[in-house]
């Protein structure tokens, strides 16, 4: 009679590669033609039109939908990851294997930040390639720290989305983590508008949400980009340490919650 | 070790409601211990408990109050699943994969390399009588009986010392549940014990050792079935068979034995006595009226009326 099973790291690889077989299968990649169809295009169309100005309005646009798609991504397969394992019942059977719930969860996680890098990677090619295209090379290298940036701002996303719906359902997740998608965004000034403020409690409530939310605006470096800026080592670094410090706990919360639920 | 699950008066409520919310009792102090090597049949009306039990059981669903073991660990250690299988009741899967892909994928989550994985997907599929020709499609396009047999396949692939199944036979054609209680029959042999409820009668009589038949979350009987069929009757019967005459030609002198009662049939009448000492009076009266006895037997209780009586509590 058997008595073996996987170890940790092998069985959270499984569970990761296999939401990552799912999101291929669903064809969340297929967003890639459509982000494909319209950087080819708006190169075409803006090397014709904006003189000069090509190469800052393909990086403006080309990573702010990248932006946008890998959010939608992150915000619409994260809300639907664990829940839809729930209600199809395949917890059943993966939970009657040697697998932990924390396990399930982290691996999960991976599997769909995996297939974010895939989306986020190809989809910078697209801009590189359209930079090229435009005759600009320099700035075709110099997009990827921003590629960087929005793929670890989209972890935190996709952890906030699976938090979310740890405990709720899916529509309800969906709307909560697009808010926190939009206020991270304006953390800066947020944390502005609540210094400017009279009242205390008001100043109190402002500063709690700016301290708990994350502050996505640490990701952002699109416009920099575009004038051909490249971030420090320094502000990448830290803006990855705080996605991944971010994330760990996203996830303790998340783990700690799915390990008490009862799968009825 | 002599028993391979253990339940210690366990019990679970659920909430429902969405605001003022009302615990419901599904189980209610289920003790029950089950010996290895035997197929152990658990019964019980819709409702009843069963589902929740296995649930439990799986670490599915956490209990209210009490506790349980499998192999000697708590149902709370992950660990154990490794040496146990599950088969859920109308088993879901992940239907963008193959059968191939998902058992597969369950063997790496035991560690096993690929040529465990390919060797155990094979004899798997082929043991619960799934063509060959359909291990690669999707499991999208698979019918209810073919998902209950890779249901069966996955719950076997790391060699379980105890496979619990819900109703494994739910979904088969009759040759695929005599196909599946060959295959169940086979895994006792090899001394694996199998934990099954079913709705599914003839499947218990033909296959359990023991049973344990729950009633509205309590446990209602337990024990060896052929025990429980004989101590179950309140009172013992035996049938007279006769032929020759006609029921209503005697059926005035039988009901006038203590109990007895008459039914026609073909060319003759069988005839129920409570009292092996009322046998010779059933005799004359046959006689007498020109008839002959045909056979004497003790009547058995069925498992259908058995499951009735314990389920309803008639």
């Amino acid at each position: 009679m058997a008595n073996e099973s996987a170890r940790l790291p092998s069985r959270i690889l499984t569970i990761s590669r296999n939401a990552f077989r799912e999101a291929v299968r669903d064809r969340i990649l297929y967003n890639l033609i459509l982000f494909v169809l319209l950087i080819t295009a708006s190169a075409i169309f803006l090397s014709e039109l904006s003189a000069g100005q090509e190469s800052r309005v393909i990086v403006n646009l080309g990573l702010s939908v990248l932006l946008i798609f890998g959010t939608f991504i992150s915000i619409f397969v994260g809300v639907s990851l664990v829940w839809k394992e729930i209600e199809k019942r395949t917890v059943y059977s993966i939970f009657s294997k040697p697998i932990g719930r924390g396990e399930f969860i982290i691996g999960k996680y991976i599997g769909l930040c995996l297939t974010l890098l895939v989306n986020v990677a190809i989809m910078g090619v697209g801009v590189s390639l359209a930079l090229l295209y435009v005759g600009n090379a320099s700035l075709a290298g110099k997009i990827w720290p921003a590629v960087l940036l929005i793929f670890f701002e989209l972890t935190i996303v996709t952890a906030v989305a699976i938090m979310f719906s740890s405990f709720s359902t899916p529509a309800l997740s969906a709307l909560l983590t697009f808010f926190v998608f939009i206020i991270g965004n304006f953390s800066t000034s947020l944390c502005e508008l609540a210094q400017g403020m009279n009242s205390t409690v008001a100043r109190g409530v402002f500063e709690g949400i700016y301290y708990l939310l994350p502050n996505l605006s640490h990701f952002s470096f699109i416009t920099e980009t575009s004038n051909g800026m490249m971030p420090p080592a320094s502000m990448v670094g830290g803006s990855i340490l705080y996605a991944v410090v971010y994330d760990i706990i996203l996830l303790t919360i998340t783990v700690l919650v799915f390990t008490r639920r009862n799968f009825k | 070790m002599e028993y391979v699950v253990e339940i210690i008066d366990l019990s679970k409520d659920y909430e429902t409601g969405f605001w003022r919310k009302k615990r419901v009792r599904a189980l209610d102090g289920l003790s029950l211990n089950v010996r290895g090597g035997q197929i152990f049949g658990f019964l019980g009306g819709n409702g009843a408990g069963k589902t929740t039990t296995i649930k439990l059981l799986m670490s599915l669903i956490f209990p209210t109050e009490g506790s349980a073991k499998i192999l000697g660990s708590d149902i709370s250690d992950v660990q154990m699943h490794s040496r146990i299988g599950y088969c859920p009741e109308n088993p879901y899967f992940y239907d963008y994969l193959t059968a191939i892909e998902l058992m597969d994928h369950f063997g790496r989550l035991f560690g096993y390399d690929a040529a465990k994985r390919r060797l155990r997907t094979e004899e798997l599929l082929t043991s619960v009588g799934l063509q060959e020709k359909d291990w690669k499609k999707q499991l999208r396009k698979y019918s209810k009986g073919m998902l209950q047999r890779v249901g069966l396949a996955q719950s076997l692939i790391n060699e379980p010392e105890i496979v619990f199944m819900d109703e494994p036979m739910s979904g088969l054609d009759p040759v695929g549940r005599r196909e599946i209680r060959e295959l169940i029959a086979g895994l006792r042999e090899k001394g694996v014990t199998i934990f099954m409820s079913t709705h599914i009668l003839s499947d218990i009589e033909a296959l359990c050792d023991e049973v344990a038949i729950l009633r509205n979350g309590k446990l209602a009987a337990n024990g060896n079935l052929s025990d429980l069929l004989a101590s179950s009757g309140e009172e013992r019967v035996l049938e007279v068979s006769v032929q020759g005459i006609r029921a209503d030609a005697i059926r005035e002198a039988v009901e006038f034995i203590a109990g007895a009662s008459i039914i026609s049939k073909p060319n003759g009448a069988n005839i129920q006595i409570l009292d092996e000492t009322d046998i010779d009076a059933v005799l004359k009266i046959t006689r007498e009226a020109g008839g002959s006895l045909t056979s004497i037997q003790p009547v058995k209780q069925s498992l259908e009326e058995l499951f009735v009586k314990e389920t309803t509590g008639a």
